[in-house]
């Protein structure tokens, strides 16, 4: 089967869905979201805790219920979705303008659709146990807190009953306290590094509410069991991340849950032939969210593992609005003056990482993750070599995301500008 | 006299307070800005929680449907909320917003669905 379109999202997560209603508000009347799961709404309908929407909507709602609130803007506006697809290929056409996305579900079969734009947002996946390298055996009851949390959230079935878990953060830790309330024992969550990647919040109301420990620069060295985990050994480590000799202790469990970092799934974005990044594993893209190639536009955590959705919603709306002024012909200007933007001291990597000032909305937003706890610094924007905002922070942990705002009559103020850094600094005194 | 040590959660700083209750009098330190002094008062007189779980469906798309309390119910009622709606088991379908236990626990809060189960 073969159809066009002007433009497919693939993925129906929060990303997919924001991007969709912004590009349909910005008059692009021919949208298909391509969705592998039963049902819109991504990974959010298993997050059933509340804290999202904070931002967008005011007020603290659950997962579903804020993807509820997009999917019924979804539909609302008629958006065309297909459901149970699972895209396999992404390639340009022989001319080159329009791209195919090569799909298949179980009525439709194998399809080729041609669009005119994409907008990437996969979102994420869990870091796996083969990818963190844990000594010690194979057996049932390893699982990614992920995993767990849509076994216990979405399929009603318990994955263990004495927990450990590894990684500190927020799913990690959301699932600690998810296992304790359906009546397991979650007996530790190690943390390899000297400082959690949760939110504080949650550390306190999923932890400490329910009297967990947090050991602090822990790992697992040994998983043992043949059928079924038995124990796991934990160990100190020091500032080296190596486990310290003489601190391993057995913890008898059945289950261990590992929280150990989301990286974007870029499979399909490699196929395309789209650059990515080496820091965010997510695409490299401009002020407009379009990634090297022309018409394909990336936004959520495909491009960048968020901490907050409403982050990853008001991202998608702007990637949406994007690829609807492309479809319209108003993102031309390639030639226009293109500027570099790049992280420096502490600021890991920025999101986008160019852009054309002539293309460019009024205010510019940069967001960006640091790698290190800094307390009492100062982030500094740099047009050329030229310091031009400093904005002091009390606080920034790599758990939480960053951003700064550019202002688009600054930018064009600035005689030959070619790049803007934006670094970590201790204040002057 | 009581002191409680606790974690501020108002920001990513997570200040430690240290909170010293003498009857109707308490104090707070440790904070450092007066979100902590407040976030502390309230946790240690009268700490509050939106709960989330799970109950059972059949006739449905899925074996469970996520609910939440509608607003918060006093910390120490975790437990009896979670137990209660152990012994709640609802048939499809069910919209996000239907009660699915009302007066949970004796806390005056209704416990409702936040997601569909055609």
């Amino acid at each position: 089967m073969n159809r066009t379109t002007d433009l497919v999202i693939i993925g129906g997560g929060p990303a997919g869905l924001a991007a969709a209603v912004a590009a349909r508000k910005a008059g692009v009347q021919d949208i298909l979201i391509l969705e592998r799961d039963r049902e819109l709404g991504g990974i959010l309908n298993q997050c059933i805790h509340n804290g999202f929407g904070l931002h967008t909507f005011k007020e603290e709602l659950t997962g579903p219920e804020y993807a509820g609130r997009f999917i019924a803007q979804v539909q609302e506006a008629e958006i065309p979705y297909l459901l149970n697809t699972m895209v396999v290929d992404i390639s340009a056409t022989a001319g080159g303008k329009t791209k195919i996305v090569t799909a298949m579900n179980k009525e439709d079969g194998l399809m080729n659709i041609e669009a005119r734009a994409v907008i990437l947002a996969m979102g994420c996946r869990e870091r796996p146990r083969g990818a963190l390298n844990i000594p010690g055996y194979r057996p049932a009851g390893i699982y990614s807190a992920g995993t767990a949390q849509r076994f216990v959230n979405m399929e009603g079935r318990m994955p263990g009953r004495e927990v450990v878990i590894l990684g500190s953060g927020d799913i990690g830790l959301i699932m600690a306290r998810r296992m304790t309330l359906e009546g397991a024992k979650v007996k530790v969550v190690a943390e390899l590094m000297p400082y959690s990647g949760g939110l504080k919040r949650n550390i306190v109301q999923c932890l400490d509410d329910f009297g967990i420990p947090l050991k602090l620069s822990t790992t697992v060295i040994d998983i043992k069991g043949k059928e079924r985990v038995e124990s796991v050994t934990l160990a100190k480590v020091g500032p080296d991340r190596k486990p310290i000799p003489g601190t391993e202790e057995e913890i008898p469990c059945d289950t261990l849950l590992l929280s150990c970092g989301l990286i974007p799934e870029n499979e399909l974005s490699g196929m395309a032939g789209v650059t990515l990044s080496p820091v965010t594993s997510g695409p490299v893209v401009n002020e407009s969210f379009e990634t090297n190639i022309e018409g394909v536009f990336a936004c959520g955590n495909v491009l960048h593992v968020h901490d907050l959705v409403d982050y990853v919603s008001e991202e998608a709306t702007a990637a949406g609005g994007r690829a609807a002024a492309y479809l319209k012909g108003e993102l031309e200007g390639e030639g226009s003056q293109e500027v570099t933007i790049k992280g420096e001291g502490g600021v890991r990597y920025t999101v986008p990482s160019t852009l054309h000032v002539d293309r460019m909305t009024d205010k510019q937003v940069v967001r960006f993750r640091v790698g290190n706890v800094y307390q009492n610094c100062d982030l500094a924007v740099y047009f050329n070599d030229t310091c031009i905002q400093k904005l002091h922070k009390k606080v920034m942990a790599p758990g939480e995301m960053e951003q700064v705002i550019l202002l688009k009559n600054k930018l064009q103020e600035t005689e030959n500008l070619t790049n803007i850094t934006i670094r970590v600094e201790q204040p002057t005194a | 006299m009581e002191t409680r040590e606790l974690t501020c959660i108002g920001c990513p700083l997570g200040c430690a307070l240290t909170v010293t209750m003498n009857g109707e009098d308490i104090t707070v330190t440790g904070n450092t800005c007066p979100r902590g002094a407040e976030y502390a008062k309230k946790e240690v007189t009268d700490p509050r929680r939106i709960v989330t779980s799970t109950v059972r469906v059949t006739g449905g798309s899925l074996p469970a449907v996520s609910v939440k309390t509608k607003s918060d119910i006093p910390k120490g009622k975790i437990e009896d909320c979670i137990l209660a709606l152990k012994n709640v088991s609802l048939t499809a379908p069910v919209h996000m917003g239907d009660v699915v236990l009302s007066n949970v626990a004796d806390t005056g809060v209704d416990v409702i669905a936040t997601k569909n189960i055609l």
